[in-house]
């Protein structure tokens, strides 16, 4: 779940994580009073979207670029009108852009140094680690490459916290001192139980900056939650922003289905993560290209099975539908049930193999064999995605 | 012999009279497993089924019935305690199934296992078939949730992240005849209780397994740390088989622990490794019983 740099504030705000002075706005009135608020002080304009790469981006209006300097509130008030309701394109949000909802009007900070901060679960300590570095503002994964003695890496025991002497440690690796260093500290704590308490999975500040003022700030986060932890964080949960998501994705998550989009033209729905995963692989070994990831999961309801046939459905680039199912919890009657009533309220304009196998086996092939609907069976999972590419193709 | 668990294996069930619960104790009962005890906080003094006394602890009911082995069905905000309380109980062998436990949780548990007689197979697992002896694998031990008729009574080790994938690939053996010793799913989850490693190095000890296949897919590196043991020290052979090569990047593919954070843990990387490691690598999942067959001089 991702959520807007306003929101990341809002979170930095709550856990005493310093970062520059910012107010978000829906209209341009809003935009300018946010102008004013901050009067003394040089300012930005920053759309905001899911995505990187505003500040070269273009919208769809002809207006160049997603993020700048204001000089004034009125100019604040132009620019948001400019921006506002209107699609900006950027290099990670393909050609079809995204609608601009609202913009941050933000103080714009003069940088000393740019560093790099992050927090994440390291499944192989199965600890949380820091990682730091004095190499802020650009690719981690090229500093990575180049200059990994310049990552410093903290794990913190999952029990004890992190601890002050860590802390300083921390500190020490990124070459701060007095003041600054009592700053980075603070902020190093607070961050760290933002991490905690917020049931975080990552979550990476790029830039970290020290300022010619004396000031620590965080300028850019990114946050990654753990999807398992949502359920007690109805503040998150809050935050999530739909309009940003793949539209079949939200519709699956409304039924407790996990969906991801793909571009291809044959869509799968099978039971269990790892058979999904290789389904998709066994289609693309077969000359086919995926639509999409679907895990209907081991307790699938029949309302679930056929809220997932409609979403494929929906999708107009798809051309051929396998469906793959060993079941273990999963009950093949059900999955027969729940295929049998999608198809008749929407008439299966497209061809359909079927793969069943496991608990309840013969019940679920009995019904479709008994429903009348053209649906082609297949034995094995090799078998079936052989089946389906031929048929689309 | 098999390895962790078999057919005297003496379970418990956390949580049986959930949905999930109560359906799965009831169909391990049926495939013959010795299901001597249900947990359910409120519940102590019902019967399931009319023959599985309930409590209302882990502590008592291992006490009273001599349970060793425990399989978890209790939703996710209150799994994480319900480890802890097996462990507690001195269960030797807790076996989760629970899908969706928060990651922090299982850090701490984790953390919290350490230095205990126990073994924490999961969460987010499928969990483990012996098979048995009779009609359709009768009379074997099955904790979780696989469908049991699918297993034969043989010598081929199966370990694996996924549930239906395990089925797979156990189904295919028996249908070529080659019947499986144990069959493990470790679960989907980033943290978790037990290896693709561990596994591999139980199965290398125990004589009634003869060959090996294990099943990964994208996220981690456990498999690449099994398959680089398993390359010095495993003495059968193995087959593997990766599922995720097409998945997208950054995207976690259902599983918890199922998303590429690098170069190093896609499908392609990891199969790379597996095959240097000396594992006959499956190119599909239909191939995997085939592919081990081939490697083991018996095709």
């Amino acid at each position: 779940m991702n959520i807007h740099e306003y929101q990341a504030k809002e979170l930095f705000d709550r856990f005493q994580v310093p970062s520059p002075k910012g107010q978000v706005a829906s209209t341009p009135e809003e935009a300018a009073e946010a102008a004013r608020q901050f009067a003394g002080s040089k300012l930005v304009i920053k759309a905001q979207v899911h995505a990187g790469g505003r500040g070269k981006g273009h919208f769809k209006n002809g207006f160049k670029g997603g993020v700048h300097l204001i000089d004034s509130p009125e100019q604040a008030a132009e620019f948001a009108a400019k921006m506002l309701n209107e699609t900006l394109v950027t290099v990670q949000t393909g050609e079809s852009g995204r609608l601009v909802r609202k913009v941050m009007i933000a103080e714009a900070v003069d940088i000393t140094h740019e560093y790099y901060l992050a927090i994440l679960m390291d499944r192989a300590s199965c600890r949380p680690v820091i990682v730091a570095s004095t190499e802020g503002g650009m690719n981690i994964e090229d500093v990575a490459h180049d200059s990994p003695e310049k990552i410093f890496r903290q794990a913190v025991h999952p029990l004890l916290g992190l601890q002050p002497y860590e802390v300083r440690k921390v500190t020490a690796a990124l070459g701060l001192s007095g003041d600054l260093a009592k700053q980075f500290s603070k902020l190093l704590a607070n961050l760290y139980k933002l991490f905690l308490e917020c049931d975080c999975s990552m979550l990476e500040i790029n830039p970290l900056v020290t300022t010619p003022d004396g000031r620590v700030l965080a300028l850019d986060a990114k946050f990654g939650f753990d999807d398992n932890a949502l359920y007690r964080h109805p503040e998150i949960v809050a935050m999530r922003d739909k309009e940003e998501e793949d539209p079949r994705e939200v519709a699956a998550s409304e039924y407790d289905l996990n969906y991801i989009g793909l571009d291809g033209n044959i869509a799968c729905l099978v039971n269990g993560a790892g058979l999904a995963m290789a389904t998709m692989d066994v289609i693309k070994h077969f000359g086919g290209e995926p639509a999409n990831f679907l895990d209907v999961g081991g307790g699938a309801s029949k309302e679930q099975v056929t809220a997932a046939f409609k979403i494929i459905l929906g999708d107009p680039k798809v051309k051929g539908i396998m469906i793959n199912i060993f079941g273990g919890i999963m009950d093949c009657n059900i999955i027969a049930e729940g295929v049998i009533a999608a198809a008749k309220e929407t008439g299966l304009p497209i061809p359909l193999v079927v793969r069943l196998e496991g608990n309840n086996v013969e019940a679920g092939k009995a019904a479709l064999k008994a429903s009348g609907i053209n649906i082609t069976t297949a034995a094995t999972m090799a078998e079936a995605a052989e089946k389906i590419v031929a048929l689309v193709n | 012999m098999s390895i962790l668990i078999n057919e005297n294996t003496r379970v418990l069930v956390q949580g049986i009279t959930g949905s999930f619960g109560a359906r799965h104790a009831s169909l391990s009962l049926a495939y013959g497993t010795k299901v001597v005890a249900g947990v359910t906080p409120g519940k102590g003094g019902q019967f399931f089924e009319n023959i599985v006394p309930i409590f209302n602890g882990v502590a008592e009911a291992v006490k009273e019935t001599g349970a060793t082995a425990s399989a978890i069905f209790v939703p996710p905000p209150f799994a994480a305690d319900a480890i802890l309380e097996a462990a507690d109980a001195g269960v030797e062998l807790i076996v989760c199934i629970t899908e969706g436990i928060p990651v922090m949780d299982m850090m701490r548990v984790k953390e919290g296992l350490k230095g205990l007689p126990v073994r924490l197979v999961g969460p987010n697992c499928p969990g483990l078939v012996t098979p048995g002896r009779g009609e359709k694998s009768h009379g074997g031990c099955r904790i979780g949730i696989a469908p049991g008729y699918i297993h034969k009574r043989g010598n081929v080790g199966v370990v694996s992240r996924s549930g239906t994938l395990t089925y797979e690939a156990v189904f295919q053996l028996t249908q070529l005849g080659y019947g499986q010793s144990t069959c493990v799913g470790i679960g989907g989850d980033p943290i978790n209780g037990t290896s693709h490693c561990d596994v591999l190095q139980m199965f290398n000890e125990d004589p009634e397994t003869e060959a090996i296949i294990m099943i990964g897919e994208i996220g981690g590196t456990a498999e690449v740390e099994a398959a680089r043991w398993a390359s010095e020290n495993c003495k059968k052979p193995i087959a593997g088989f990766i599922a995720g090569a097409t998945a997208p990047p950054g995207r976690r593919m259902g599983h918890a622990g199922a998303i590429v954070g690098g170069e190093e843990d896609t499908a392609a990387a990891k199969k790379r490794i597996l095959a240097e490691c000396g594992i006959a690598v499956s190119e599909t999942p239909g191939d995997m019983a085939v592919t081990l067959l081939r490697h083991w001089g018996k095709a």
